[in-house]
């Protein structure tokens, strides 16, 4: 494959990743939809799932929630609402994390408090089940 | 003419005042860099945002059904500016210089005899707006309690805003802050929220040709109702962290003219305790030579 895609990652943090790429795997809202060099021009809102980039044939892998992918024909630009690095994290820091988690939302003495916990909780259980 | 004990204790006094300002400035850059860096690394979301939008409106205009946040209510008679300031003070004219250009605003828009609603973010602008403005204040966004502005806060200030919006509260809303430049220019920046602000046709005419050929996933009217509400929040954001690292920046310098101050002051005093310290040396010198001589 000659022909690169460029493919831009950022979150409202931070520019997580600006590359040349071959193939970038997109969990859209309505399929997962796979962009290569020369795709037609898209739009489409994300879901929360795993973000697949494989660049020089080594795959790199991302958490996305919510937010946008733009195909244009400059390339792929993806405004995630929220991205993770999926290499720099492990299942078992994630566990702990889950456990923690747990652990808070039972103990919150109030119902604010306690709705951030499940919040928390929700949010972490749906990495794990992408990792 | 102060005693030397006066003296003594103004210079006690400047020479702690030096300590806090220093601390402060140290402190101010320390914070200034975390607040930088933030700000460097909120741009390029918010920069492909904005470039996204265009690409979209580029295939929108002319066209019926477009949003209201996009294009407006059609009328602009109540506008909203939404001041973005710091909670705290003793950082120059930080606060001042973005109150000032608030406030300018809002005396031309009300004499052109329309409608002024005033949020403001951040206390230090709220005091003074509140004084100038009293009846048009809506509401005061404490972000006292904050320590590291997350994208979470200005969702919040987002949230309220699109709250007032629905409501027709207002037609047109402005977003008053600081842009960072550098440790000595922070411009004040006022940006239209509502209706987006999108860069005209003529800049975006290479991707017109493409624009008609997106496809969308799901429809575009879909897309469009969430990533304009998106991206408000993404322009607050991005005004919230360039003030805070304008905010830090201004504390710098002026806490740093502060200690400089401090430091000739008290090497005044000090030449000033000296002098009168040997004037009465010698006055006592004196006393005592002419009364030996009186005998």
């Amino acid at each position: 494959m000659a022909e690169k895609l460029k493919f831009d990652l950022v979150s409202p943090e931070r520019l997580l990743m600006t590359a040349e790429v071959d193939q970038v795997t997109v969990p859209g809202a309505e399929g997962v939809f796979g962009v290569g060099p020369g795709h037609v021009p898209v739009m489409s809102t994300l879901r929360p799932g795993v973000l697949d980039v494989v660049e020089n044939g080594t795959e790199k892998r991302f958490f996305v929630r919510g937010g946008f992918a733009e195909v244009n024909a400059d390339g792929l630009t993806i405004l995630a609402e929220q991205a993770l690095d999926l290499g720099a994290i492990d299942a078992a820091g994630l566990d702990q994390e889950i456990k923690n988690a747990e652990e808070d939302a039972a103990d919150a003495k109030t119902e604010a408090a306690r709705e951030e916990a499940a919040e928390r909780l929700a949010k972490l259980r749906e990495v794990r089940a992408a990792v | 003419m102060p005693s030397l004990k006066d003296l003594r204790n103004r210079i006690s006094s400047v020479q702690a005042t030096r300590k806090i300002t220093k601390a402060m400035q140290m402190v101010a850059a320390a914070k200034l860099r975390r607040a930088q860096e933030a700000a460097e690394a909120a741009r390029p979301y918010a920069e492909r945002m904005e470039a996204v939008l265009a690409n979209l409106a580029a295939g929108m205009t002319g066209q019926d059904e477009a949003p209201k946040l996009m294009v407006g209510t059609g009328k602009d008679d109540v506008h909203l500016l939404v001041v973005a300031t710091a909670d705290r003070g003793l950082c120059g004219a930080f606060n001042t210089a973005i109150v000032k250009l608030a406030r300018e605003h809002a005396r031309r828009l009300t004499g052109e005899g329309k409608t002024v609603k005033i949020l403001c973010v951040g206390k230090k602008g709220a005091d003074q707006l509140k004084r100038l403005f009293p009846q048009s204040m809506v509401g005061v966004i404490d972000m006292s309690g904050t320590k590291k502005i997350g994208f979470n806060n200005a969702n919040e200030i987002a949230e309220r805003v699109l709250g007032m919006f629905d409501a027709g509260e207002f037609d047109v809303a402005t977003l008053f802050y600081s842009e960072f430049g550098s440790v000595i220019s922070q411009v004040p920046t006022a940006q239209q929220l509502i209706p987006a602000h999108v860069p005209e046709a003529g800049e975006a005419g290479e991707a017109d040709a493409d624009a008609g050929a997106y496809e969308y996933e799901p429809e575009e009217s879909e897309i469009l109702a969430t990533l304009l509400p998106r991206n408000i929040s993404v322009q607050i954001f991005k005004g919230l962290l360039e003030n805070a690292a304008s905010e830090q920046g201004a504390r710098m310098t002026a806490m740093d003219n502060a200690t400089r101050n401090a430091g000739d002051m008290i090497d005044k005093l000090t030449l000033q305790y000296n002098r009168s310290r040997q004037a009465q040396i010698t006055k006592e010198l004196i006393e005592i030579i002419s009364g030996a001589e009186a005998l």
